[in-house]
Formats: C-alpha cells, sequence, structure tokens
C-alpha cells in the first residue's frame, strides 16, 4: 500500500514541476494512488485523498471517478468525512449526473441531524447544485426549517427555497405563508434572505406581487430603521449600515412599487430620506444611493423626487471614480427616452467622458451622446463626435459611424453640412462603415445639385490623396464620372480653385484601376467613370478609348463584361453614346430601378366613367393578406412584397435604362403631391412618366409619429376601361419620425385615353391599432396642372 | 444573482470556482478561458465593470489575485465589488494576512468560508463576526485537528 501523501505536501510537489508534461506525469501517478485509496474503503484516510483529487479537479484534470466517493463520504458519520464530501458534490456532481440523485437520502437525513453544521453543509449543497427532482423531494423538509429552527439554519434554508422555486416554480406557493412572517425577524441574515425570497416570489406570480404589496410600510420601517440607526459595528460598511440588506430592501420596493400608485406614494418619504441623507464618498454609499436612483426612476414618484434621482446621476458623472461614472452613464441611458431633457443638462460632462482612457466608460458614454444628439446641438455633437472617432478604439468604430450617419440624416442642417460630414467619416474611417452608405451619399449628392461642383471638387482631393478607403474611392469615382466637367472648369465658389486638367483626372482613374488596394467593385466604378467622361470631356478620347479596350482582356469578369459593352458603344454605337452616358437623373429613396421619363402628351378630359374592379396582375406573396376593399374594388389583390434588388445602385440603372433613353429625351422636372394626410402618415403621389395612354405614377407614404407603422398596404380601384398594375411595393413598414418611406409604383394603361381616376385604400398598423381610409384622387399631376383630390 | 465567481491569478491559473448555476464542464471550461482573457488584458486603473454576453462582469484585483464574478442584469456592481472586498476580509481574518499561496494550499478552506457567507448565488450573512464565528465552531468539529490547522511550510 503506498504511502499516503498528504494534500499539501502534493500541491508542492505538483508546483514544482518545471514543465507540463512532468505536471501531467506527477499527476497521473497520484490519480492511480487516489484510486487505490477509495477502494481501500474506509481506513481514516479517505477525505485526504478526496480533497487531492478536488485540488487535481481545480487543475482541469478528469476527477469523475471521485464521484462515489462523494456519495460514500457524505454517508459518513465523521464530520471532517461529511464535510469535504459535500465540498466534492459540490465541485463534481451537477444535475446532470446520475449520482446526484444518490446523496438525496443522505442530505434529507442530514437536514433534520442534531448538529446544525451538518445541517447548514446539506442545506448549502442543495442550494448550490440541486436538481428539480431533488428539490421536489426536499420542499417539505426545507419549507419545516424556514419556520422552527434557529436564525443559522432560517438564513439558509430561506435562500434554499429561493434556489427551489427557481428550479421548480411550481412550489412557490408552498414557501409564501413563511416568507412574510420572516419579515419581522431581527437577524440580518434571516432579513436579507427573506427579502430575497419575497423578490423572487413576486417575481413568478403576479397573485402574490399583489399579496406583498401589504408588506410595503412594514419594509419602509425596516429600511427607516437602518439608515437613521446609530453605528452599528456589527453591520457597518464605511458608516452605511448593512448596505447589503438596505440595497436588497431597495429592489424589492422597486418591484413593488412600479406601476402602482398606493405603493409609490407609500415609499416616497423614505426614499427622499434615503436620497438625501446617505453618504457617498464610499462605495457602500455609491452603491445605496444607485439602488435608490434606480428605484426612484421605476415607480410612479413625484416629479420632485425624479429630479432629485437625474441630479444624484449627474454628481456621479463628476464623480472622480470611473466605476461611478460608468453606472451613472449606464443608468442614464434607461432613463434617456423618458426623461430626455433632464439627461440634456448633462450632455457637457458626457461628452468629456468620450475621452476618458477607459474603454468601458467610451463605450457608455458613446451611446448615451447618440442618444442626446437632438437638431439643436447636432453642430457641436458631431465635431464631438468626429473627433472620437479619429481616436476611438477598434471595436467601436462601426457603432460610431452608424451611429454618426443615423443622427447626420435626421437632423443635419444643411446639405452641404451632411455632405462634409459623410466625407468626414469615409476618410477617417472608411474601412467600418455599412454596405448601404455608398449608394446612399450617391443618392444623396444627386439631390443637391447645387454642390456638385464642390462635391466633386473635394472628392477628387481627397481621391488623390489616398485611395486605400474603398467607400471613398467608389464615391469619388462615381462624382467624377458625372460632374467630371464641373471638375475640369476649375470654378467653384466654395473652394480655392485648382486647375485640374483632363489628364491629371484620368491619372487618378487609372490609378485606381491598377492599384492592388482597390477591390473589384471599386475598379467596376473606376472604369464606368472613365468611360462617363468620354462625353464630358474633349481632347483625350482616345486615351479612354484605349484603357477601355485594354480591360477588355481582364481576368475579372465584371470588368471585363462591362470593358466589351463599352468597347461596342464606341465602335458600331457611338451615335448613341453621348445619350447612353449623359447625366443620372435625380434618384429617389427607396425607389427599386425607378426611373424618370419624358412628358409629352397630355391626358384628355372625358365624361367620368363608373368605377369597377380592375385585376392587378402581380406575383403573390404565399402569406400576403386579400382584404376585401368596397364593393367596387372586390377582386383586386395587393400582396406585399419586399423590395428585392438594391434601390440605388446607379450603374445597373444606367444599363437596364439603356432602352428607354433612346431617342433623345429631357429629364422631366419631378412633381409630388400630398394626396392624404392624417394621423401623422402622409401619402403623396409623384408622376413619373406620362404618355397619351399610359401613366406610371409613384406613391410614397411617410409617417411623422412617435411609432413605426407596420403593415402598410395599399390597394387600388381605377376605371373601367383602364388597366392597372401595382408594382411590388418598397416595404412595408414606414419608420417613424420620417426616417424613412415606403414607395410603390403603378402603372396605369389608358388606351381608350378616358378620364383617370384612382381610388386608393390606405391600411395600417400603428400602436397596435389597426387603421384604415379611403382617398380618392380625381386627376393626376401633369407638368401643367396640379392633381385634385377628393377624401371620401 | 451571482451565477459564478472566479479566482485566478495574474497568469491565469484558477485558484477557486464556484458556480451558482448547472453547466456542462466544456461550458465551464470556454466561460473560465473567456473571461479571464477579457479581464487580463484590462490595463491597471480601468473600469471594474464589463459587459459580457448578456452578463455583467465585476473584478478586482487583490495583490496577484484577481477576483471575478458574473452577475445578472438587475444586480448592483457598486454592492458586488463590496461583496468581493468582504469576501477578501473574511479569508484576511482566517488565514491572518492571507496571500495566494494560503488559498493555493488551503483551497478547501477557502471554499469553506465561501459557502458561510454565499449560497445560491445571494448574500446568506451580512455580519463579518457572525461568519467568522461559525467557521471557528465548525472547524472545532474536526476530528483530526491537527493537521487540518496545521500550516504548511513552503
Amino acid at each position: 500500500m503506498p504511502s499516503s501523501v498528504r494534500l499539501q505536501e502534493m500541491i508542492r510537489v505538483i508546483r514544482s514541476a518545471r514543465t507540463q508534461g512532468e505536471e501531467r506525469g506527477i499527476i497521473q501517478k497520484e490519480c492511480a494512488d487516489i484510486r487505490a485509496q477509495f477502494r481501500q474503503g474506509d481506513n481514516g484516510e479517505r477525505s485526504h485523498s478526496l480533497a487531492k483529487l478536488l485540488y487535481v479537479h481545480m487543475l482541469g484534470y478528469p476527477a469523475h471517478f471521485g464521484q462515489m466517493e462523494c456519495v460514500r463520504l457524505i454517508a459518513s458519520t465523521r464530520y471532517s468525512e461529511k464535510r469535504i464530501g459535500y465540498l466534492g458534490a459540490m465541485m463534481l456532481l451537477d444535475e446532470k449526473q446520475d449520482a446526484s440523485l444518490l446523496i438525496t437520502n443522505s442530505i434529507k437525513n442530514d437536514l433534520s441531524h442534531s448538529s446544525q453544521y451538518v445541517q447548514s453543509l446539506a442545506l448549502c449543497t442543495l442550494a448550490c447544485m440541486g436538481s428539480a427532482e431533488m428539490c421536489r423531494d426536499l420542499a417539505p423538509e426545507i419549507e419545516r426549517l424556514l419556520r422552527a429552527s434557529n436564525s443559522y439554519i432560517k438564513k439558509k434554508a430561506t435562500l434554499c427555497a429561493v434556489h427551489i422555486i427557481r428550479k421548480v416554480p411550481e412550489l412557490a406557493e408552498m414557501f409564501t405563508p413563511s416568507a412574510r412572517s420572516l419579515l419581522s425577524e431581527k437577524n440580518h441574515g434571516v432579513l436579507h434572505g427573506a427579502v430575497v425570497l419575497i423578490t423572487e416570489l413576486c417575481k413568478h406570480n403576479p397573485g402574490t406581487l399583489d399579496q406583498f404589496r401589504k408588506a410595503v410600510p412594514e419594509l419602509v420601517q425596516i429600511m427607516k430603521g437602518l439608515v437613521t440607526s446609530s453605528y452599528s459595528p456589527e453591520h457597518n460598511v464605511a458608516g452605511i449600515s448593512d448596505p447589503f440588506l438596505q440595497v436588497r430592501i431597495l429592489r424589492l420596493l422597486r418591484i413593488l412599487g412600479h406601476n402602482n400608485d398606493t405603493a409609490s406614494d407609500a415609499m416616497n418619504d423614505l426614499l427622499a430620506q434615503v436620497a438625501t441623507n446617505t453618504d457617498s464618498s464610499k462605495t457602500a454609499g455609491s452603491a445605496v444611493l444607485y439602488e435608490t436612483v434606480l428605484t426612484i426612476m421605476d415607480i410612479n414618484s413625484e416629479s420632485g423626487l425624479r429630479v432629485l434621482a437625474v441630479n444624484i446621476l449627474g454628481r456621479f458623472l463628476l464623480n472622480n471614480d470611473r466605476n461611478i461614472r460608468y453606472i451613472s452613464m449606464t443608468s442614464l441611458q434607461k432613463i434617456v427616452q423618458t426623461d430626455h431633457n433632464a439627461v440634456q443638462r448633462h450632455r457637457g460632462t458626457i461628452v468629456d467622458c468620450l475621452k476618458d482612457q477607459d474603454t468601458s466608460v467610451k463605450r457608455r458614454a458613446l451611446e448615451l451622446s447618440l442618444a442626446l444628439v437632438s437638431a439643436v446641438n447636432i453642430r457641436s455633437m458631431m465635431k464631438e463626435l468626429l473627433i472620437f472617432l479619429s481616436t476611438c478604439p477598434p471595436e467601436l468604430r462601426s457603432h460610431t459611424t452608424s451611429g454618426i450617419f443615423n443622427a447626420a440624416e435626421r437632423y443635419s442642417p444643411s446639405k452641404r453640412w451632411h455632405i462634409d460630414t459623410i466625407l468626414h467619416v469615409l476618410t477617417t474611417a472608411g474601412g467600418d462603415v455599412r454596405d448601404e452608405t455608398v449608394p446612399n451619399l450617391i443618392q444623396l449628392i444627386t439631390t443637391a445639385s447645387e454642390l456638385h461642383c464642390y462635391t466633386v471638387h473635394k472628392l477628387y482631393r481627397a481621391l488623390v490623396k489616398d485611395i486605400s478607403q474603398q467607400s471613398l474611392v467608389q464615391v469619388a469615382c462615381w462624382c467624377i464620372g458625372e460632374y467630371g466637367d464641373l471638375l475640369l472648369k476649375g470654378e467653384c465658389e466654395e473652394i480655392e480653385p485648382v486647375q485640374v486638367t483632363e489628364d491629371d483626372v484620368l491619372d487618378a482613374l487609372e490609378t485606381v484601376l491598377q492599384s492592388h488596394m482597390s477591390s473589384p467593385a471599386t475598379r467596376g466604378f473606376a472604369l464606368t467613370a472613365t468611360m462617363k467622361l468620354s462625353t464630358r470631356i474633349t481632347d483625350n478620347v482616345d486615351r479612354i478609348r484605349s484603357i477601355v479596350s485594354n480591360y477588355s482582356s481582364c481576368i475579372d469578369l465584371e470588368l471585363q463584361q462591362r470593358a466589351v459593352e463599352y468597347n461596342a458603344l464606341f465602335r458600331k454605337y457611338d451615335h448613341m453614346r453621348a445619350a447612353v452616358l449623359e447625366r443620372m437623373p435625380v434618384m429617389d429613396k427607396n425607389s427599386p430601378g425607378h426611373t424618370n421619363g419624358d412628358t409629352s402628351g397630355v391626358i384628355k378630359e372625358t365624361d367620368p366613367s363608373k368605377l369597377k374592379p380592375v385585376e392587378a396582375g402581380l406575383l403573390s406573396e404565399p402569406a400576403s393578406q386579400v382584404c376585401d376593399l368596397l364593393d367596387l374594388l372586390d377582386g383586386t389583390d395587393t400582396p406585399l412584397q419586399p423590395s428585392p434588388a438594391p434601390t440605388n445602385n446607379p450603374t445597373t440603372t444606367s444599363s437596364a435604362d439603356l432602352l428607354d433613353l433612346l431617342g433623345g429625351l429631357e429629364p422631366a422636372p419631378v412633381l409630388t403631391e400630398t394626396v392624404y394626410e392624417k394621423n401623422g402618415l402622409s401619402l403623396k403621389i409623384q408622376c413619373d412618366k406620362q404618355t397619351d395612354t399610359e401613366v406610371m405614377v409613384t406613391l410614397i407614404g411617410s409617417n411623422s409619429t412617435q411609432n413605426d407603422i407596420t403593415n402598410f398596404t395599399l390597394q387600388a380601384a381605377v376605371p373601367k376601361s383602364v388597366q392597372l398594375q401595382m408594382k411590388a411595393p418598397s416595404g412595408n413598414v414606414i419608420p417613424a419620425h420620417g426616417l424613412g418611406q415606403v414607395t410603390q409604383t403603378v402603372v396605369l394603361n389608358n388606351p381608350n385615353k378616358v378620364s383617370l381616376k384612382m381610388r386608393i385604400r390606405v391600411s395600417y398598423s400603428n400602436q397596435g391599432a389597426v387603421h384604415q381610409d379611403t382617398v380618392q384622387i380625381d386627376s393626376f399631376p401633369s407638368p401643367t396642372c396640379p392633381p385634385s383630390v377628393s377624401p371620401l | 444573482m451571482m451565477r459564478f465567481l472566479l479566482l485566478f491569478s495574474r497568469q491565469g491559473k484558477l485558484r477557486l470556482q464556484k458556480w451558482f448555476t448547472a453547466l456542462s464542464d466544456r461550458d465551464k471550461k470556454k466561460i473560465i478561458r473567456d473571461v479571464t482573457q477579457m479581464v487580463l488584458v484590462r490595463p491597471p486603473k480601468s473600469c471594474n465593470f464589463l459587459q459580457w454576453r448578456d452578463l455583467k462582469i465585476v473584478y478586482r484585483r487583490y495583490a496577484s489575485l484577481y477576483f471575478c464574478c458574473g452577475l445578472e442584469q438587475g444586480d448592483n456592481e457598486l454592492l458586488t465589488l463590496e461583496l468581493l472586498h468582504r469576501y477578501v476580509e473574511l479569508l484576511d481574518q482566517y488565514f491572518g494576512n492571507v496571500c495566494e499561496l494560503d488559498i493555493i494550499f488551503n483551497f478547501e478552506k477557502a471554499y469553506f468560508i465561501l459557502d458561510e457567507f454565499i449560497i445560491g448565488g445571494e448574500v446568506q450573512e451580512t455580519s463579518k463576526a457572525s461568519v467568522a464565528k461559525s467557521m471557528e465552531e465548525a472547524d472545532s468539529l474536526q476530528e483530526t485537528m491537527e493537521e487540518y490547522v496545521n500550516k504548511p511550510t513552503y
């Protein structure tokens, strides 16, 4: 029989191993000894062996052969063996092991043991690893101990009951009666356990919650006692009497007072007292104040109290301790929606926290700053955010860029500022922006027609400086391609003039094309831009031809295809080149492949004919709604389809419109008229194309309410001889605050040239309520006359 | 409720692990690895709170040991700092000027003290003196007193 090595000796030997391999060897030997020991049976050495095994287990080595030994040791009569046996059970046995059920009986016996320390071992183990079955078996025992035992056992039994309820919620009713009476205990340990138990009971059952609301006065009393009591050395922590208990009581009061006026009133005075009297120079006091603030904000407290709470958070913001600043910002984040103005007052301090060294604090400050951006402070906030972006840690960058873009979209004071901001972000952190940024920016630029010159100059300069940021390069190439003539003209009021020659521009684009840093998509942009320039410059068209023909044998398939097509444009279709490559029209946001057409032709006025249902021929999604519109419109199917293709890709739009643009067309002025406005939802109609027999319009829905509008559908009916075709809408959710729109294109074929009328039914959900409304459009917008609308 | 409590050294060696929810061994090892890595890279004067998955991680360094625990969203982080401090005080009172070696060579006692202070992830006794007294009385029940109390010569 090998001589047993004492635990501490073994630990010393293991620690002295110089390599991992040596350690493994020692441990293997030790485990063999331990196994031999276990096989031998009772000889007084078992607890040492199990202790050694537990150490080995903590180092990460397998120890499952010790499980049965734990069971045996727990059943032993010696306290030292029980103690280590229970510890082993907590470390090696969990509810997933079958052996755990074997100790249920031992625990049951030990719960009625004469020594309270044995009882305590059993209670602790049950609360730590008790499975649902074990809990069910032993719950009556625990309940008995809750009522009739000394405070040492009561406090443990209470927390054991909490564990049981978490595992088996149905047993909660068993403990409810005893829980209330525990509140009258004097012992802080028991009191603390009782508060935790009541909190857990209230979480599981709203009926119980109502019951325990009656305990609010009692809790307030206990709390008052703690706050005003004289110094008690036993529970004092840095001048606060039992902060653990105080915090738990505050948390329970929060649950009880939430959404309940009577309970909230009962605790108002107490909360004011705690908020004003607690000394927050040390962590214990701050912890209590923190919990108080959370409670005040979550119950129906009076406004004076709320102001007090926000001021406490403001004070925390100025604290030197980082931890306190961090939790202050976390709490402010929770209330920034409801108490926006109060939090705005501390905006300066919050923005300063952006410069803190610590990443956790930075992250909180960023979230809060983004929530505080408003139309009033957008300029100064954006300055701070951009400074932050240039120095922020990499894990926060993409969040920052998307936050900045959102804020800019909502509150930008001018188009030029908006474009400048986005350009700044792209130059600083172009690699961390979302994919939609490029098309969004391009769309934004096209709408700001007065800034084309300025924009293209700025982008050109940025491109010349640095071509590594792909999104920036893509936008720059597109702009140079579109507005290259403005660039070459050289004059621009808003930027100092710089003479740019055609060669410079083509050099820049070629650099992008040839650089290994450019992604395939970027090169596509550059190639198309080069091609577009062939109609905007005068001297170097041959250079462009040669660039283009070079790429017709490029390995990249996309580039090759483009080059071949452009080549063909040069050779066989040179007469069409100018038309194909002319200036892009202004793009509307969220419209799939939407085009502007010519406006020749006028709709003739004839006698109004009776409205009749018309079929809408469309692909329908299986889950679409089929509504019964008014009698006039039954049979109209307007299924919903999410818009499939990306909405603002300029190059695909131009190739798809090749045929449409033939024949020399001038861009038409875009006419949008509002046809319906109610409850924050407004519907506009925009005339896209009008010929003698065909009209194409776009219906645009936007939302100025506080909540998103969902399930937004449009159905339409037209006069008898007119054929109606509704294209897929861009979506069926309109974001709140005018952040987005839903558009749907409608094509009306009017071969008999009757007077065009359309009746539209709008249905949507807002804040859970379903709305439906109808509007009739009597004539359509055309360049010469505005539409007339009669609401039904 | 506290989900777990971990003690580990500056080199990442685990000295104590207490789990208050049922997890598989593999999950436990993964959590230990992730949390240890996250905490060890933090610079000295940082904030003691982290957000990790759906838990709040609160940690504090005492000499060469990191005390680290995972909390649920409703728990008070500042109070948990006090809790960790209380545990260290209890260890200090028991061992007399506790150092990491005490916890290495007497790990089972560290667990016993923890079990007198926290049960099921919640504090059971808020009085320092009470916990110390309970430990003393429980120790007196140990049958083999000498080697239990014996401090090793390192």
